[in-house]
């Protein structure tokens, strides 16, 4: 395709320090499609990310986006996968930090390290139910609070959830 | 005067939130101290219902998100798809969804500038800005049929060929619009009270620009010379020789001018477009059920709010496993908290506007 730049050495290099400073917590690590991948325990989630942040210039987070993983038995056989994605301006680099969060689990929270997080993990919150542990303020940030349940989790109903339509 | 901190609200039903948004605002007197945003009232689940429809049936309910740029929504998702599937658009129809999305942008910004100036007071721009903007809807009219929610794009290239009469009907209109141009800039450039109400409020650094992820002309506006178009070209952008505008004191007012030049930049890029536009096909030939292998993608495209990106991941059916939409308005509202502090009351109004938001993506 021709919008997917070429693997870029930066990326490898990226790559090959985050292995060597967290060995036992990289699960997976590669880099394709342009961008950097890897798989984390999430015991080194925080630390992690303030590596790449303060060594690999990855000075942006652009998203943060939850897979449930509910019957189709993610990587890690967890209930879900919680995928970063940070970016290097200027330099055009993007990572992807992925870490596995069964339920009822909490992650380290982003936002001491970026402040767009914050509203990035109510929403992971409010449509999951995944908690972030040192954020601000974990509140939802769609539904109303006294809202029951997570909609986006896959055993949450499309329709109908109180004999209605 | 004595310190006393009030709690003020406003919304959802104001007229200057753009939509039905709720800021709840602390004062101290005349100054802001603080300000909250509630969202959700207008959240309609989008992600959700994705997940129940086919790649093509999501196609149309994105123009819901943005729907001053329904297009760019359309855009920014069939490439994730495209991405995902591992689709070749054929080159023609990158270029007719460059013109189509130039037009849009210009389209989008136009009506920021009429709007912007309306919640000033300014309410002639609105008009001008308005005019101009009628004429690339009129184009859109033209070519698919609507003028909001336009649905142009499909996966695999547009819904139609450029053809000769579209053509020049839209090099017309590239004609007209920067004489309308020059009457808003004539109305508001070196006007006192809109500088009064512009210049030095709102301001936000490029370092804390890029930490709150600021994207789009609110970012550029504080000389971040980030734009996807440049920086991960898609749809062919690195054919084309256009600048990216920046700002330098990231001021509403910088906002102001940063839209306003990419509003002659996209003009540029529409005619060089237009002027090699190459022979083929407009679309690829996608099957009428397309099912994606299990994967995962993630793709952006500069939108006219900002950085627009879709998180696709597809499970073998015919349906999206997950489809996650990274928008713009709903990280740039981020900001406005940092933005408004310190600053008067009355120019939350301006700040907010400044901003550029549309809560279609917002609440999703």
């Amino acid at each position: 395709m021709p919008e997917d730049p070429a693997d870029r050495p930066e990326l490898r290099e990226a790559l090959a320090a985050l292995s060597g400073r967290f060995a036992g917590a990289v699960l997976a690590g590669a880099v394709d499609k342009g961008e950097l991948s890897v798989r984390l325990s999430k015991d080194a989630l925080a630390s992690a990310l303030r590596f790449l942040k303060e060594e690999g210039g990855f000075n942006a987070f652009e998203d943060l986006v939850v897979f449930d993983n509910l019957g189709s038995a993610g990587e890690g056989g967890q209930r879900f996968t919680v995928v970063y994605r940070l970016y290097k301006f200027p330099g055009a680099l993007r990572a992807r930090v992925a870490v596995d969060v069964g339920e009822g689990e909490s992650l380290a929270s982003a936002v001491p390290l970026y402040r767009s997080a914050d509203w990035a993990e109510r929403e992971a919150f409010d449509m999951f139910g995944v908690r972030f542990e040192g954020h601000p303020d974990l509140r939802r940030i769609y539904m109303p609070d006294e809202f029951e349940g997570h909609p986006l989790r896959k055993d949450f109903p499309l329709a109908g959830r109180n004999g209605g339509a | 005067m004595e310190l006393r901190e009030y709690d003020l609200n406003m919304g959802p039903q104001h007229p200057s939130t753009h939509g039905v948004l709720r800021l709840k605002l602390a004062v101290d007197n005349e100054v802001v101290l603080g300000v909250e945003p509630v969202l959700g009232y207008l959240h309609r689940g989008m992600e959700k219902l994705w997940e129940s429809l086919t790649y093509t049936q999501v196609v149309p309910l994105t123009d819901r998100l943005d729907y001053i740029a329904s297009l760019s929504n359309n855009l920014g998702y069939c490439l994730a798809v495209e991405k995902l599937a591992g689709i070749e658009v054929p080159r023609r129809a990158r270029y007719i969804r460059v013109v189509l999305a130039e037009l849009q942008r210009l389209a989008s910004h136009l009506a920021w500038a009429g709007f912007m100036a309306n919640d000033i007071g300014a309410m002639s721009v609105l008009l001008y800005a308005f005019q101009a903007r009628e004429d690339v809807l009129d184009i859109f009219e033209e070519y698919c049929g609507a003028r909001l929610t336009i649905h142009g794009i499909r996966i695999g290239g547009a819904v139609r060929d450029l053809d000769a009469p579209l053509v020049s009907r839209i090099r017309a209109v590239l004609e007209k619009v920067p004489r309308r141009l020059e009457d808003v800039r004539a109305l508001l450039d070196e006007n006192r009270i809109w500088k009064e109400r512009t210049v030095g409020v709102g301001r936000i650094s490029a370092t804390d620009a890029i930490d709150y992820g600021l994207t789009g002309p609110s970012l550029r506006a504080s000389g971040v010379a980030w734009d996807m178009r440049k920086d991960l070209p898609y749809s062919s952008y690195d054919d084309f020789d256009f600048d990216v505008p920046l700002g330098a004191n990231g001021d509403v007012y910088d906002r102001y001018l940063v839209r306003l030049e990419e509003i002659c930049q996209s003009i540029r890029v529409v005619r060089q477009a237009l002027d090699g536009l190459p022979e083929g096909e407009f679309t690829a030939k996608v099957p009428r059920v397309l099912k994606i292998a299990p994967g995962e993608v993630f793709h952006t495209i500069e939108a006219p709010k900002g950085v627009l990106g879709f998180t696709v991941r597809s499970n073998g059916s015919d349906r999206p496993e997950r489809v996650k939409m990274k928008s713009p308005s709903f990280i740039n509202l981020q900001a406005l908290d940092h933005m408004c502090r310190g600053n008067l009351f009355s120019d939350v109004v301006g700040i907010l506007g400044s901003l550029d938001i549309v809560l279609g993506e917002i609440d999703k």
